[in-house]
């Protein structure tokens, strides 16, 4: 039986690990090559890096360090954050990223997912849905959550699916930094409607969050950072605790 | 020893190469007939579609090449596929080096099937020292079929081969490169052969 994954996730901004606590206040949480072979040791599933930098001369950091992570990782890692070309899409996957994440620039420019998945095919595709519920409805946020769309998460969902998106990973903006809990009903919303595995992200503060989004919000993997990085939770722990609670995992 | 990986348009060759760094091998990367076959050992990584890269191959008859070689040869996920006799993937024509067919996975689960499953029913020395039951990396939309050249089972709707051999040619749809420990230890194996 197909194993639900564990992922940490990384925010790098000029090769050091940050996480934002509701996008906003950031601090550092050390080494992400270093941070990145730990956690596969640690038996991790899968991991995700995210540039979150500003400047350009930042940015060329990044490309470097994804070299660096495949060099010294032994498990698959997508990585993204501000990516907008296929051109783009090749170097990091040249460097030896399995796959590569887009966000807004997919909202913006959605033949970016179908070009993406015609040139380096739908497994390394993975579309991020920043998603925020308002008067009664899930709505798709850009911009690392700053900017609204009219755009609802599930027809987006939809659309990226038949796009050719290989997966998506959903973050609750309501969810993320509260650590109480993933967002249940959109993530089964979305797991239930399209036929591609989604990845539930935002509000992982105990075991029980990770136990629940598997079952009730029927997540194929589920992303949490700071309680990895900061050590409130050790991945060895979760995946005994998820095992005894019947959920399929890799030991 | 001389370990060359296949160049052609389909290969993951930075994932395979550094792999086999943390083995302390230093690969060839290279789509030289005669380097391929002088090698000690051959791998055929591949991430990609069937008929465009069987096309590749054929255009500069690497195929020929590839079917007769007489060192031990490891095919990873298209590249196992590409060694069967056909895939269902744009209805192709493969190398045959295994007599299996490739089809494509219904709709009933998610497909692609990706993420950690396990593998059982060892009968390879590649799987020596590697517990039954052992979860790999997977990653693929079309699966091989069972055959008696079957050398690992994984199940995912149904059973299906997940590693396949005949003579010196070996075949894995997961990726040991990208397998962890687990995943090391089956490409140790292989360099030792």
């Amino acid at each position: 039986m197909l194993a639900k994954r564990i992922i940490p996730c990384l925010d790098v901004k000029d090769g050091r690990t940050v996480k934002g606590v509701n996008f906003k206040e950031l601090r550092d949480a050390g080494d992400p090559v270093e941070l990145g072979a730990l956690y596969a040791e640690q038996l991790a599933d899968e991991l995700c890096f995210l540039d979150i930098s500003a400047t350009l001369e930042e940015r060329k950091t990044f490309a470097s360090l994804v070299k660096d992570i495949a060099r010294n990782v032994n498990i698959p890692f997508t990585v993204g954050g501000g990516i907008s070309e296929v051109s783009q899409v090749g170097r990091l996957l040249e460097a030896g990223a399995d796959k590569i994440t887009v966000n807004s620039a997919a909202v913006s420019n959605p033949i970016l997912v179908e070009d993406m998945a015609n040139e380096f095919g739908s497994q390394c595709v993975v579309v991020a849905i920043d998603t925020k519920y308002k008067d009664g409805q899930w709505y798709v946020y850009t911009h690392g959550g700053t900017k609204a769309t009219p755009i609802l998460t599930i027809d987006w969902a939809k659309q990226v699916h038949d796009l050719g998106a290989g997966e998506i990973l959903l973050t609750s903006m309501n969810h993320d930094g509260t650590k109480s809990g993933f967002a249940l009903d959109i993530t089964r919303t979305i797991s239930e409607i399209i036929n591609i595995p989604v990845i539930a992200s935002g509000g992982a503060g105990t075991m029980k969050h990770f136990k629940e989004v598997f079952t009730e919000g029927k997540a194929d993997a589920a992303l949490a950072a700071s309680i990895f990085h900061f050590k409130e939770m050790e991945i060895g722990d979760l995946k005994n605790y998820l095992r005894e609670g019947g959920i399929p995992i890799r030991s | 020893m001389d370990v060359a990986i296949v160049k052609y348009n389909a290969g993951n060759v930075q994932s395979v190469e550094f792999a086999l760094n943390r083995l302390g091998i230093t690969p060839i990367i290279t789509d030289n007939p005669q380097v391929l076959r002088t090698a000690d050992k051959v791998i055929f990584p591949g991430v990609g579609e069937a008929s465009s890269a069987m096309k590749y191959l054929r255009e500069r008859e690497l195929d020929i090449v590839l079917k007769n070689l007489t060192q031990p040869f490891l095919g990873i996920c298209l590249g196992m596929q590409l060694m069967c006799k056909h895939s269902e993937e744009n209805d192709t024509d493969c190398l045959g080096i295994f007599d299996v067919k490739v089809k494509l996975f219904p709709p009933e689960e998610k497909v692609p099937h990706m993420g950690w499953n396990k593998i059982f029913n060892y009968n390879s020395p590649l799987l020596k020292g590697i517990d039954e039951n052992e979860y790999v990396y997977f990653v693929h939309s079309y699966y091989a079929e069972l055959s008696n050249e079957t050398i690992t089972t994984s199940n995912y709707m149904f059973n299906y081969s997940s590693g396949l051999n005949k003579n010196n040619y070996y075949g894995f749809q997961f990726h040991p490169e990208k397998s962890g420990e687990t995943g090391a230890k089956i490409l140790k194996n292989f360099i030792e052969l």
